[in-house]
Formats: structure tokens, sequence, C-alpha cells
């Protein structure tokens, strides 16, 4: 089935220069395999279509059950450049969880994000 | 066990929270971080304008209004306040509180070095795009070297209750008082690594203590006194995060989580001048209430070369507002946008960028915003920006007049037209370690 990712996961986001990173952590550890299965670069890169020029790296942290994404050329210049309202990126960590992904009905454990 | 608190992640942080941490609890160091990319631009031009500034000017106040409290409990400053002027900075400090033992520590500041660094074959290139520093040479406004703790830790040992520092790395301003107390050496990666990512968490201020966390936000306690992070850290690496007692947040896994997780690169490349951390080494541990425990954090050997913190100004830009009320805001808002542009476009005007959006619609988010097909009211935004002072200037006249002449219901223009402000753009570029001497001086 298909779920947003907040059902499993919570992120915060934040800017280096003209290129914006997004922590996405697992609310339960245990959901760790399913991110890193389904929230890949090549999606992450695709979810943002134009507002991502560049590409998408990803990075693992398995002991925080957590990944981290840099979105180059993520943010119309970055920091003073950028002529967006969230020229840092602040809220992009709160659009990915809105990203679905497909999980298996057994899979779903514990907390979510937000009510269901 | 040393306790260190951070009290300002930004400048512009909320006043109280240096003053509270001073108040409500022990603490043995209070860290300040006041430099963003772009400040020392701003400080420098301010320097330029008087010798007597380019500093932090909230500090000298802060230390002022503290200094009791610091005497009494025995409470070391280490903060980045001193911009591109921290002799200046001190000498203030001093003026308000002469009681107080300031030092400063001097050699980031490399602006008037570059021509020097030139000379001698550093292409000093753009860490982004590659090309070399002479692109933008009589354009540059500020040019610091992030330096690390080993400098400030010096300056503990001096006996300073104030330290004030320039261009440090922020997670420095937590590192040095390790060093200084359990007397780590420059090679002990592993320690060096533990306190530099006990800097990271906490150099964002309550960041780390329920500020802007997504978890449960609703029930986290009595935000409006948010507690302000204090580390405690041990001699073997190992530290706790937690804030005092009887203050608003919440320190958990969840919330630590988060802030490791910000501004952050390769985790396992996290490159300061005194180390290499490893964030996938980092092993967290819901430790009682409103406290974590960090332990495992392994490092690797510092980096040949340091970073250089360079501004330049780049051009001008705007950024012009007005809000459509209900029925239709969003299409009377796409409607204004377009005879902006055709009117920007009728007179010739020449920018790098124009750039809309509309809040209440899709400005966060773009195409990825959740569909809000009627709403109450739309702000229209649009920014420009260009090399011409003039055609942005002019754009910024071109906003109001739609009030009467454009869409109906066009309002929030109460501000009257939008400033020009000059863009400064940020500089990353490496430089060998060894061109970049620090040096501690006590002011008297």
């Amino acid at each position: 089935m298909k779920i947003p990712l907040s059902r499993i996961a919570h992120a915060r986001s934040g800017d280096k220069g003209d290129t914006s990173n997004i922590g996405i952590i697992a609310l339960d550890v245990r959901h760790y395999p399913v991110l890193a299965r389904e929230v890949t670069a090549e999606r992450v890169k695709y979810f943002f279509g134009s507002m991502v020029k560049g590409n998408v790296e990803r990075f693992e942290l398995p002991n925080l059950g957590a990944l981290n994404f840099l979105l180059h050329q993520g943010l119309g210049g970055g920091g003073t450049l950028s002529l967006r309202i969230d020229a840092q990126g602040k809220t992009l960590g709160a659009a990915l969880l809105r990203m679905e992904i497909e999980i298996a009905d057994g899979e779903v454990l514990g907390r979510s994000l937000h009510p269901v | 066990m040393i306790r260190i608190a951070n009290g300002q992640g930004f400048w512009g942080d909320w006043l109280e929270a240096p003053v509270r941490l001073v108040e409500q609890g022990p603490i043995d160091y209070l860290a300040l971080d006041y430099l963003a990319e772009i400040t020392m631009s701003i400080l420098q031009k301010q320097k330029e304008a008087d010798p007597y500034l380019g500093y932090a000017r909230d500090f000298p106040p802060l230390i002022s209004r503290i200094q009791r409290r610091l005497i009494e409990r025995d409470v070391k400053v280490i903060a980045n306040a001193g911009g591109v002027n921290p002799m200046a900075c001190a000498r203030e400090v001093r003026r308000l509180a002469p009681s107080l033992k300031v030092a400063v520590v001097l050699g980031d500041d490399v602006f008037s070095r570059l021509d020097e660094f030139l000379a001698a074959g550093h292409l000093m290139k753009n860490m982004d795009t590659g090309e070399p520093l002479s692109a933008i040479r009589d354009r540059i406004l500020s040019a610091n070297a992030y330096i690390g703790a080993f400098p400030l830790a010096e300056a503990l040992a001096a006996g300073a209750d104030v330290v004030i520092a320039g261009r440090c790395t922020d997670t420095a301003l937590s590192l040095a008082p390790m060093i200084h107390r359990f007397g780590w050496k420059p090679d002990e990666w592993d320690k060096l690594a533990a306190g530099t990512i006990a800097g990271h968490i906490v150099e964002c201020g309550a960041q780390c203590t329920g500020g802007n966390c997504q978890v449960d936000w609703q029930t986290i306690p009595d935000m409006a006194n948010i507690g302000y992070p204090i580390i405690e850290a041990d001699n073997d690496g190992r530290f706790s995060i937690t804030k005092h007692e009887g203050t608003g947040g919440r320190v958990s896994v969840d919330v630590i989580k988060e802030q490791l997780l910000y501004e952050l690169g390769d985790p396992k490349n996290y490159i300061t001048p005194d180390c290499v951390a490893d964030f996938t080494s980092i092993q967290l541990k819901d430790a009682g209430p409103d406290r974590v425990q960090v332990s495992g954090i392994r490092g690797g050997k510092r980096p040949e070369m340091l970073k250089l913190s360079i501004a330049y100004s780049y051009g001008w830009k705007a950024i012009g507002t007005l809000v459509y009320s209900w029925p239709q805001a969003a299409e009377k808002a796409k409607a204004a946008d377009r005879i902006v542009r055709e009117r920007l476009h009728q007179l010739g005007l020449k920018f790098e960028e124009i750039y809309t959006e509309f809040l209440g619609v899709n400005a966060c988010h773009g195409p990825v915003a959740v569909p809000n097909p009627d709403p109450p009211e739309v702000q229209l935004r649009i920014g420009v920006r260009g090399q011409d002072h003039a055609a942005v200037d002019r754009f910024t006249r071109e906003m109001i007049p739609l009030v009467l002449s454009g869409p109906p219901t066009g309002t929030g223009f109460g501000d009257g037209r939008p400033p020009v402000r000059e863009v400064v753009a940020y500089w990353p570029a490496l430089i060998p370690r060894q061109l970049i001497q620090t040096s501690v001086e006590v002011v008297e």
C-alpha cells in the first residue's frame, strides 16, 4: 500500500549556499530499511521537479535511522541571492514528508508524525 | 564533568536566553554564536564607516547585564562576537565591565592579505563553481579563515573571563572549554570529534531543546520559556545534552536527531579545522527527563586546508508584495504578476532573474504544495535581481500602482515601495593552514 512519508518519518532541512540539506529520520528505527529502500536520491530529485536544478546526493546514517539528502542548486541561488521566501530551505523537509512510499501492510509500525 | 551552555544560535537570537542561562542553574561556560556567513560583510562595512565598529553590538551590553552573575558563579564566556573588529569589541566590553578579564583571538581576518596569497599562487577557487578568486577580486568586501578551537582554548588558559573571537567555527565555541579543561591534545581525534559534535548539536541554540521540532510539536511544554541547551561533557569524550530544570522545551532523542541532521553534508566527513567528525558513529540514548546521552563518536585527522569565508558585492535585489482577497484571490494575483512583467518588459529593463511566488498557494513548496483551490487571500510576491541598480529601483515603483490600475481587491501596500538591497554573495574557498597564524591578546 501507499503511505505518505510522514506516516513513518520526521525531517529537518537547512542550507549550505545554494544546496539544501534534508534529513529524513525514521520515527521508529525499525522503519529505517523502508526509508533506505523507498527514498532514493532519484525519487527525491523527481519529487521536487523544477525546484532543484542540480543533482541530489544521498547519505546513510543507520545509527540514527536517518538519511541525509543534498539538493544541489536547490534554493534559487541560495543565501542572499535567492528571491524565494524560503531561501534557506527551512520548509523543504516538511515538503518531502508528503512523498508517497510503498510499504507492505505488516511493515507499518508505531507512531505517526501526524494523526492518521 | 563540565557544563557548557549555548545562549545564542545566531545574531538576533533571543536576548533573554544567555541571561536566563546564568540565572537559572549551574553552568561553567557560556558559548555565544553571532556570525553567519554574510554577517562578516555587513560588519566590514560598519567598520569602514566607523573604525570603532564591526562587531556584534548586542554583545557588550549583554556582558554588562550579566557581569555580576559571571563573577559570582565563575562562568566564562566564549563568543565569536568580534566579527571583523574583535579588539574594538573587547575594549567596549572592558569599558562596560571593567572587572572582567577579556582576551581576543586574532588572525582569522585575511582581508588585507588576499593579494599576498594570490601573488604566492593560491587561486582560492570557489568551492561550488571552481572559478578563481581573481574573477571577483575588486568586489571583495571581507575575507576570513575559519579557525578552530585551539586558539580559543589558549585564551581560556590565559585566564580570560570573556574570550572574543572573529570567524571561528561555531563548533569551536563549545569544543574550546573541553580542550582547556581536559587537556585534550591536537591528535586526539575521537575526543575532538565528540566535542565538535556536541558543538554542532548546541550551536543553533534552542533548536536542540524543542525549537523547530516536528515530532509532537503541539505537546512541547512552555515554549515561551524554552531552556537553551547545556552540554555536560566528560573527559573521555562522552557527553549529555540537557537544559535547566523548570525551563520549557524538550530534550529527547527525536529532538537531538533532527538537530544532528541540520545543515549536514557528508556525515562521515564533517570537516572542521580541528578534526573530521564521523556522524555515523554517534550513539544516542534517552537518559531521563530532558536528557540525552551521546557516545561512541569517532574522528579523523584534521585537514591541511582551512576554509575561507569571502563576501563580495554581487548586485541588487528588491522584493515587492501585494495582497489579493477572496474571491479568485490566486487568479487576481496571477493577473497582477502578468501586468508587472509586461510593464517591466515595455520599460526595457533587464534583470538576471524575476521570480514570482504566491503566498497561500505555493510559495514554500512550489510544485509540491498541497492544492488550495479558493483561499481567503493570496500574497503576490515578486522578486528581481540584477547588476543594474536603476532597473531594480524602477521595479520597486511598479507594484503599488496596481492597487488602482490592476485586478480588484488589491491591498497590503501600507509599507510603501520596497527597499533596494545590495546583494552580498558568499565565496567559499580553501587556503593552506600554515598561512593562517592565530594569536591571543589580553586586553587591559
